[in-house]
């Protein structure tokens, strides 16, 4: 079976976007450098994922400034939380359909 | 459907990776503190009501009795404190329905046991080479190093903790002569504290 069909989210039905709202189910304001480096992606990968789930509501991001740098934080909304379990419930039916 | 498995394994390590050590128990924390402070005034018994001069004997090079009680004083406490603190959090950790033995636990141990061992073995070191007055700075400097280094792994509290050991400790070595007092602060009182604020903070 090839992935991306059935009624999947398709926000979700991307590696990084699912790990990126992981890291925020369990830690709130978590910054951009720590996301970025933890998950190992580069600075545009993770911006351009973070639109995606910035426009689809799930995440709400943070901007401020520590001394002169600037600072972005992100934290999950309860859409995203709400996708995040329901796409888990999802993928766990799939999987446990095929191995019947 | 190998790629769904995959997302379900990536989720997992990642909630894995961030999840904090919840099981430590307070109420071990108080206990701790309790045995510590039980310690020291035996410790200060033996200092201050022995015949000999302990200090002095010891400088002298001379392994007096007084030496040994003490040496088996700290480490009854030591033990004492360690088994009570594993059995509790075990215990928790069950009533939470939670794996004592999880991946953040492990972390939590191993970032707190490197500095402590480390600790431990330059500080029987000085006892050896007769520095015996840098024992209590350091097993309070090295404790809190530890503690602050584990803190990462489960309750931020824990970090505090380990920043005010580490305090007492400076002071300590400033100040060698209230060296069984700071201890006293720092293994009794302070663990007293911590662990009354953990229990009500979290176990309530």
């Amino acid at each position: 079976m090839k992935k991306g069909f059935l009624d999947l989210d398709k926000i979700l039905d991307n590696r990084i976007r699912l790990s990126i709202l992981s890291i925020l189910m369990i830690e709130d304001m978590v910054p951009f450098k720590e996301i970025k480096e933890s998950l190992g992606l580069t600075d545009g990968n993770l911006a351009s994922h973070i639109k995606a789930l910035e426009k689809a509501e799930y995440i709400k991001v943070y901007k401020s400034f520590i001394g002169k740098k600037p600072n972005t934080e992100f934290k999950i909304t309860k859409i995203g939380k709400k996708a995040f379990t329901e796409h888990l419930k999802k993928l766990e039916h799939l999987i446990s359909q095929h191995k019947k | 459907m190998t790629d769904y498995l995959q997302d379900l394994a990536t989720i997992r390590g990642i909630m894995e990776k961030r999840t904090k050590f919840i099981s430590l128990s307070g109420l071990s924390g108080i206990l701790a503190g309790i045995y510590a402070l039980v310690g020291a005034f035996l410790a200060y018994r033996v200092i201050y009501y022995s015949e000999n001069t302990v200090y002095e004997a010891y400088i002298n090079g001379i392994w007096s009795v007084e030496i040994t009680k003490l040496l088996v004083i700290a480490f009854s406490v030591l033990t004492l404190a360690s088994v009570t603190g594993l059995f509790l959090s075990m215990k928790k950790a069950k009533r939470l329905g939670q794996e004592f033995w999880n991946p953040s636990a492990i972390r939590m141990v191993t970032s707190f046991l490197v500095p402590l061992v480390t600790g431990g073995i330059f500080v029987a070191i000085l006892i050896l080479r007769g520095h015996a007055g840098w024992v209590p700075p350091a097993l309070l400097l090295f404790y809190g190093i530890a503690l602050h280094a584990a803190g990462n792994y489960t309750f931020s509290d824990v970090k505090t903790l380990g920043l005010l050991q580490i305090a007492l400790g400076l002071i300590a070595a400033v100040y060698p002569g209230y060296g069984l007092v700071l201890w006293a602060v720092g293994f009794g009182g302070l663990h007293i504290i911590y662990g009354a604020v953990m229990y009500f903070k979290y176990e309530r």
